[in-house]
């Protein structure tokens, strides 16, 4: 079923910006094709490039926003979620409690 | 053109000839736009309906750039529901990584917040873990079951027993309790979630209990709204309409039961809910073109009355999704296509 969806209308999540424009949506209750402007214009491609697996892998890695495919050395996880969270200037839970909770 | 190949709301295949498919599709917008009292769908939606329907494709999707988020209820139960042993962290890794997914939930086996409430601190931790190692945005989630609250299960007296006695104040009395007690469980549950950094709450399957469980829902994402002020909240519904087993609820002066979407969506929106989950239910003994033209009709004029972002409820056996365990990509993918290009929808 989630297969389904997911090629028959869905983003891709990490394979390009699913994820991205969905943090949209959550953290300033966007409606899908304002998000996907502004997630476009943050990572500086065009909206129809969203949801382009090729192109959106070079832009990942180009920025460290996290990869499907994380090869040695590059930002994973809640290190990704950081640089995430500066990109699309929002707050990620997550992050805040990240660095409340690291030794200073 | 021959025979077009669907589905009934089973599952099982049928044969409809032009003629029974048009017909389907009318008479699906209809009997929705009756109850709801909202427009039926248009010639021309009607139209690309019957041509979704009779496209001789197997799978069919969205044109590009009309694609949408997609969020989960119940995600990480489902992976163990198949029999896939794996962890938790590994099943929202799986979602992740190789099913594409573009947000996921982390919720307990028991998905309602009453059980939730006494080993939230057990929890914590795997949603804390999870956080550290993935990378989209997770929610925590249950449901506010409040079956969950009257006897045997829980302290106050059966609604279900009292009212085939007649005794309707009892009744009405112990749904009234149990809304306290069930808002009380989703906020600790909740708040407890939200402190351990999760992205957003889930309050699935709400109104499954009707206009008690929908108004519990409500007070209760508007009390973690009042808390939390940035958190997201997303609240899905159980069924196409509230059903009134108290019958004079309210919420900002407007009377729960017997609403549907586009009216329980404002309510969502005054309560400080993110993104609404609106559900339309199955029906098996109708065709699929049936099923899908109704549900369309009543997540259309949600989506138009909305002014945050809905995510339409397409599992099994909602969303004109045929009730089945395993349901089938033609029906599904035709389903996905056409309810998101019709409604513009923000997700599914």
């Amino acid at each position: 079923m989630a297969l389904t969806h997911g090629h028959a209308s869905g983003m891709g999540g990490m394979r390009a910006a699913g994820d991205l424009v969905a943090r949209m949506q959550m953290t300033r209750g966007m409606k899908v094709q304002e998000a996907k402007k502004y997630v476009a214009d943050k990572l500086k491609v065009a909206v129809g490039e969203l949801t382009d697996p090729v192109i959106m892998t070079e832009v990942r890695d180009d920025l460290q926003i996290g990869a499907m495919t994380p090869l040695p050395g590059c930002a994973k996880g809640m290190e990704a979620k950081f640089r995430i969270a500066e990109l699309l200037g929002i707050d990620i839970n997550c992050v805040k409690r990240f660095s409340e909770k690291i030794s200073r | 053109m021959g025979k077009i190949l669907t589905r009934f709301g089973d599952g099982i295949c049928v044969e409809l000839t032009e003629s029974e498919l048009k017909q389907d599709l009318e008479e699906g917008t209809r009997d929705a736009a009756d109850r709801a009292n909202v427009p039926p769908l248009s010639e021309e939606e009607l139209k690309y309906l019957f041509d979704v329907f009779s496209s001789p494709y197997r799978f069919v999707s969205v044109e590009p750039g009309n694609e949408i988020i997609l969020s989960y209820d119940a995600g990480t139960l489902k992976i163990r529901r198949v029999g896939v042993n794996v962890d938790r962290i590994q099943a929202l890794q799986i979602y992740e990584k190789l099913l594409g997914a573009d947000t996921m939930e982390l919720c307990h086996v028991d998905y309602s917040f009453k059980p939730i409430k006494p080993i939230v601190t057990m929890e914590q931790p795997i949603l804390e873990q999870a956080l550290l190692s993935t990378h989209i945005p997770l929610f925590y989630g249950a449901m506010p079951n409040l079956g969950l609250y009257s006897q045997p299960d829980g302290p106050f007296p059966n609604p279900s027993e009292l009212l085939p006695m007649g005794k309707i104040a009892e009744a009405r009395e112990s749904y009234e309790a149990t809304i306290e007690d069930a808002i009380k469980d989703i906020v600790y549950a909740g708040s407890a979630m939200y402190e351990s950094g999760a992205d957003g709450i889930n309050l699935d399957t709400v109104g499954a209990a009707g206009d008690a469980d929908f108004l519990a829902s409500l007070k209760a994402a508007q009390k973690l709204k009042e808390k939390y002020p940035e958190m997201c909240i997303e609240l899905g519904m159980a069924g196409e309409f509230i059903l009134g087993m108290h019958g004079e609820l309210t919420y900002d002066g407007v009377r729960l039961a017997g609403l549907y979407p586009q009216d329980q969506v404002k309510l969502a929106e005054k309560a400080g809910v993110t993104i609404f989950g609106p559900v339309c239910n199955t029906n098996t003994t109708q065709s699929s073109p049936w099923n899908l033209s109704r549900a369309i009709t009543f997540m259309k004029a949600c989506g138009e009355a909305a002014s945050i972002p809905v995510h339409v409820n397409m599992g099994m056996g909602v969303g004109g999704v045929p009730v089945h365990d395993h349901p089938p990509i033609d029906v599904v993918s035709r389903a996905s296509k056409a309810m998101v290009e019709i409604c513009r929808l923000d997700g599914l």
